[in-house]
């Protein structure tokens, strides 16, 4: 890590009703899991205001590529080979940055490496299931995987999850740090899943439902989706010669 | 045609949390979890090194649900300045400021070894006491939840810190503070109940 990152001024205040609410029993693990009590607001002080910075130096070559980082040498993970990109962009538009986004999701199959996911779909040796990035000056990020499988879940009796890679984003403020999920247009388990249906705006849905992109694919290789991450916005004056903000 | 009046000034919203899910620890901190040989070390492992300039603590807890149950699938963050109060903008570089800690598989418990936080300044002048701004994530939990940890043994300070003054949330101004003196602290994070702790909308 460096330990060179600006701090930033205020953020906008967070829309509460876009975000999904704490309590939403349709989750069932929301209901034990979700304070009762108000939030206490107050305005941003420093720690609020500043952040982790982490430096090129912590990703490794291969960080960014799920189909190959925890492959064994010559092999790679099966399933649907895709690209995945879009930018960090704050709630003025501006690019952010510089900053870290870790990604996790299920193999092809839907099952992920941990020892608690007794789904049968089968391990895939060559898949991991992490992967991470930092945004480039223009806000901009990629990776490289396979698309997820859906997989049933014990909240209902018969949920299933949409196909969805998880994405974890720091922002240059800790007041922005964010974790959310991404999932793919067209999938008809969206709107009947429990965890999607925490948040209520459809407008707000489909901002987590990245699209194809056939320009960006590679043919005879890999799909390509687009998705654009949206942190908070901050009230730093807008400089000319610093575009991003500061 | 567009009018330029039809232009939005914020033409985007933050995009909505969802769920960091049973399995965050995969992402986030795979070598915990088992999964080796992506990363050499899991992110924010080690806050301090031996240059570190201040007093060495430890810092423990666990976050529980409202059936009194530890959390054991959490992931719990914790950002802070340094001994002399400086967020890492401009502090020494033996020092990070940030931790990332997973709860422990059986118990629940995490764990973080940094260093007593100095003051910070509240915007209006005033200091602030001590305190370590913690985020947890974990399944069941829609989007993060922000809260502080102070110290017990910091009791002068803590008197006149501007956020613990509030008057929304001076009864359950204790549910912030840690317990311990010296260099071992225990902070249990209560989701629900009678002492359920105060997160914060920041």
């Amino acid at each position: 890590m460096k330990n060179s990152q600006p701090s930033v001024a205020n953020y906008f205040t967070r829309d509460r009703s876009w975000h999904p609410k704490a309590y939403a029993p349709g989750y069932k693990s929301s209901v034990l899991r979700s304070p009762t009590r108000a939030l206490v607001a107050f305005g941003n002080t420093l720690s609020e205001t500043s952040g982790p910075a982490f430096g090129h130096d912590i990703i490794g070559p291969l960080d960014n590529d799920m189909i190959l980082n925890f492959a064994q040498s010559g092999q790679s993970a099966i399933g649907e080979r895709i690209m995945v990109q879009g930018r960090v962009l704050d709630e003025r538009g501006q690019p952010v940055p510089g900053v870290l986004l870790e990604f996790w999701q299920a193999n092809a199959g839907g099952r992920y490496r941990h020892k608690k996911d007794g789904y049968l779909a089968p391990l895939d040796p060559n898949f991991g299931g992490c992967g991470r990035t930092i945004s480039g000056d223009d806000g901009a990020y990629a990776f490289r995987t396979v698309r997820p499988g859906p997989y049933p879940w014990p909240n209902g009796p018969n949920d299933w999850r949409p196909a969805h890679i998880h994405f974890s984003v720091f922002g240059h403020g800790f007041a922005q740090r964010l974790i959310t999920q991404m999932y793919f247009q067209g999938d008809p388990l969206i709107p009947i899943c429990p965890i999607v249906r925490t948040i209520n705006d459809p407008k707000a849905i489909e901002q987590l439902t990245a699209r194809l992109d056939m320009n960006a694919s590679a043919p005879m290789d890999a799909l390509a989706y687009r998705f654009d991450v949206i942190l908070r916005g901050s009230r730093s004056t807008l400089f000319e010669n610093r575009l991003e903000g500061n | 045609m567009t009018k330029s009046t039809d232009i939005p000034l914020y033409p985007f919203k933050e995009s909505p949390s969802q769920t960091a899910g049973p399995y965050v620890h995969i992402g986030l901190t795979p070598n915990f979890c088992g999964i080796s040989g992506v990363y050499d070390a899991d992110l924010g492992t080690a806050m301090v090194n031996d240059k570190t300039k201040g007093e060495r603590i430890t810092l423990q807890g666990r976050v529980i649900d409202g059936a009194g149950n530890p959390l054991t699938d959490a992931l719990v963050e914790i950002w802070q300045a340094d001994a002399d109060g400086r967020y890492p903008d401009g502090a020494e570089p033996g020092f990070s400021g940030w931790g990332r800690a997973p709860a422990d598989a059986k118990t629940g418990m995490f764990r973080f070894d940094t260093i007593k936080p100095g003051r910070v300044s509240y915007p209006d002048g005033r200091m602030q006491a001590p305190h370590i701004n913690i985020w947890i994530v974990a399944r069941g939990i829609n989007l993060g939840l922000n809260s502080r940890i102070y110290f017990e043994d910091e009791a002068e300070a803590n008197a006149g810190d501007p956020v613990l003054l509030r008057m929304d949330l001076q009864e359950r101004a204790g549910s912030l503070i840690a317990k311990g003196s010296g260099c071992s602290y225990s902070h249990d994070i209560h989701l629900q109940g009678p002492q359920e702790t105060v997160f914060f909308d920041i």
